[in-house]
């Protein structure tokens, strides 16, 4: 799995490629974490590039999100999400967790 | 009948999705159906590595893929902890942020992604976890 991070002005991006297993996910948590040091907590996770994502991975972005959300300070919302991913996240009920945009840019326009 | 042994490590989920992925492709399953098989089966080895070995990674995985009948059959040998599966409650799915739980959505997954799920601990045998599912095209 490879992680590209990027700010902008209003919010953080990270761009994931690849698969999010137990192995990778704490490297998406860590990602998360070290925007969080900043103080900063407005977060779109481009999974454009993502292939598979199992439990783990879900398990990281609630963390993720339940920190971000505190105080009403930010949110982590979705954009490109792939649709085996979206049928698994809508299984375990994680969809009404997160906004999902159809990509970056409209993502980007939510903050 | 295919059998493959992996060592209890999460670095070899790759290996192990691959070759269940090969298995459900020779096996006629459509792109949805290879998926499933191989998020359940990430799942499946998943807790196998972190509740049977608590990630002690001297463990091994034992995966034996065959087709009976209508269904793929994957089986998961592991000589780790066993663990009353019955006793794993279901995860609430509709909690809101805070009240979302984090354990339990694996087997959650492997129970609604695969036909049939069936956990057995033996002594010497070790722990078998039988997965099925339906072979549709």
């Amino acid at each position: 799995m490879e992680i590209v991070t990027q700010q902008f002005k209003h919010c953080d991006l990270i761009k994931v490629k690849g698969r999010i297993d137990s192995y990778t996910a704490p490297k998406l948590g860590e990602a998360i974490e070290l925007i969080n040091n900043e103080g900063r907590y407005k977060i779109i996770l481009d999974l454009s590039g993502l292939e598979f994502m199992s439990s783990a991975g879900f398990r990281t972005m609630l963390m993720g999100q339940r920190t971000c959300k505190r105080y009403n300070r930010g949110e982590i919302v979705l954009a490109s999400l792939p649709q085996r991913t979206q049928e698994a996240l809508d299984l375990t009920g994680f969809t009404s967790l997160f906004k999902i945009f159809p990509d970056q840019v409209t993502a980007v326009g939510n903050f | 009948m295919r059998t493959a042994i992996f060592q209890a490590n999460f670095k070899n989920l790759d290996s192990i999705r691959d070759y269940v992925a090969r298995v459900a492709k020779d096996a006629g399953f459509d792109e949805a159906g290879i998926y499933a098989i191989q998020l359940a089966a990430d799942e499946a080895s998943s807790n196998i590595i972190e509740h049977a070995y608590k990630e002690d990674d001297n463990g091994e995985i034992e995966c034996t893929c065959s087709v009976d009948g209508d269904f793929l059959v994957i089986i998961f040998r592991d000589h780790g902890l066993s663990y009353d599966m019955e006793s794993i409650p279901e995860p609430d799915l509709t909690g809101n942020l805070k009240k979302r739980q984090i354990g339990g959505l694996g087997l959650y997954l492997i129970r609604n992604l695969m036909d049939e799920v069936h956990y057995e601990s033996f002594d010497k045998a070790g722990n078998v976890l039988t997965l099925k599912k339906h072979i549709v095209g």
